[in-house]
């Protein structure tokens, strides 16, 4: 196996040029675990370690740019009031280890529908810049997934950084598990509500192919919160709206059958964790200064 | 950027000292702590990063070695629990490992002592837990059940975690 490093963006994508093959690698939480197993065997891996710039963040516009290897921990304890969804969800991977090494472009890159990172991205509206020697383009991340661990990022590309925009208003983000460490998640859903275009936006986590938005739960959501009047009037939202929610959100959910749990639980569970993340972010929306 | 052959010639910073050592390049940091430098105080239980029986320091935040390249933590200064004692004089969470039983057959215990000592310099930087009421305090009442959160990335298979908790409250601040 070759190991390549790059010192920096250009280096790193030159490297990748030149070997698209090359597996890219930074916190390594996800890919040691099939090395270590015999799972992959690639020619090549591209180490990012010493990409110094895919360590900062900085803030831009009312936006969060967080550098690809940007670590969970530092998400949580540096930006944490910046992206809260984010934070929130940060806090759930693995453990205090994994935090520590695993990073937010490796959840992307690796794609997998449980990366308990891309829901509150995706609600939040976050966009991916990625690049490679022939140019860089950025690209939503709601569209940046195309299938279980596939993405559309070409062979020869990389993920340099993912731009954030600054909470407008409440975020949550809840899953299920096992436990509350090392688990990966049987279902999770993270809410945003952006009060200024009132709007809201969900998205399921590992019950389907990919990460999935909630468009029929939304619409509903916005349409009860704008005729009962309730983003001027702050008042008590109707439980059956609440459930209703829920319902219409788990009905997105393309849940599978496995060893972590069965498709009608997920379904259900997706339904639950939707509801309560709206209780959660409407009672902290009610509590803010109007 | 550097193409390099399937081996390579690596110096590690491991407890104080510069060790040069030739590795595959496939090789852990953990197998090369233990099979290449003789400190076997990392311990591999699951070699994939659940466990935490292998957790070691890198520039003094905890992190598993088995997930890890030797090759590629050259830049980093790295401590196991061989390090952690001070010419003999055990480290203050060593002792109170021992003086409260925090341990049975005693295998995950170097992670799990590496793991508190790091845990608690995240504590004292005022880093929030999953468990933390109010996130933007700054004063962390580190209680058994704030200690029990962030000690989730080691498990102990014998169950001592009541023991563990008690040694890790008597050197808390």
């Amino acid at each position: 196996m070759d190991f390549l490093y790059a010192r920096s963006w250009d280096e790193a994508l030159a490297a990748k040029a030149e070997r698209p093959d090359a597996v890219p690698i930074s916190g390594g939480t996800d890919l040691m675990v099939d090395l270590n197993f015999d799972r992959r065997r690639p020619d090549a891996l591209l180490d990012l370690n010493g990409v110094e710039e895919f360590t900062r963040w900085e803030r831009v516009n009312g936006h969060v740019r967080i550098g690809a290897a940007v670590p969970f921990t530092r998400i949580i304890n540096e930006i944490g009031s910046l992206v809260p969804g984010l934070a929130i969800a940060s806090r759930t991977v693995g453990s205090p280890q994994i935090r520590n090494r695993g990073t937010l472009g490796g959840n992307l890159a690796t794609a997998s529908p449980a990366g308990d990172a891309l829901p509150p991205l995706m609600v939040a509206d976050a966009t991916v810049e990625v690049g490679s020697v022939r140019g860089e383009r950025t690209v939503p991340v709601r569209e940046f997934f195309t299938g279980p661990k596939r993405s559309v990022l070409e062979p020869d590309e990389l993920i340099r950084a993912v731009l954030v925009p600054v909470a407008d208003g409440p975020q949550q983000f809840a899953k299920v598990g096992t436990r509350n460490a090392m688990v990966i998640s049987v279902c999770s859903f993270a809410l945003a509500l952006h009060p200024a275009r009132r709007t809201v936006a969900g998205c399921i986590g590992s019950a389907g192919p990919t990460v999935l938005p909630t468009p029929d739960a939304e619409q509903y959501l916005e349409a009860e919160l704008a005729d009962r009047r309730l983003w001027d009037s702050r008042a008590e939202l109707d439980e059956a709206v609440a459930t209703r929610f829920g319902e219409l959100a788990g009905a997105h959910a393309r849940p599978i059958d496995d060893v972590r749990g069965t498709a009608d639980y997920r379904r259900h569970a997706v339904a639950v964790l939707a509801r309560r993340t709206l209780q959660w972010t409407w009672t902290e929306y009610r509590r803010a200064q109007r | 950027m550097t193409g390099r052959p399937t081996s390579s010639h690596i110096t590690l910073r491991v407890n104080g000292a510069a060790r040069q050592l030739d590795v595959d390049n496939r090789t852990t940091l953990l197998d090369a702590l233990r099979e290449h430098l003789g400190l076997a105080g990392a311990k591999k239980g699951c070699d994939h990063g659940q466990c935490g029986a292998c957790t070691v320091l890198l520039d003094g935040r905890r992190a598993n070695a088995c997930l890890l390249f030797a090759v590629a933590v050259q830049h980093v200064a790295i401590t196991t629990i061989e390090g952690l004692a001070d010419n003999g004089t055990l480290h203050p969470m060593q002792h109170a490992f021992v003086e409260f039983d925090g341990f049975q057959c005693g295998y995950c215990t170097p992670g799990q002592i590496c793991s508190s000592v790091a845990m608690l310099d995240e504590v004292a930087a005022g880093w929030p837990s999953a468990v933390t009421g109010d996130v933007a305090a700054t004063e962390i009442v580190l209680d058994a059940a704030e200690i029990r959160e962030r000690m989730s990335g080691n498990i102990c298979r014998c169950g001592a975690y009541l023991n563990i908790v008690a040694a890790i409250q008597e050197v808390a601040p």
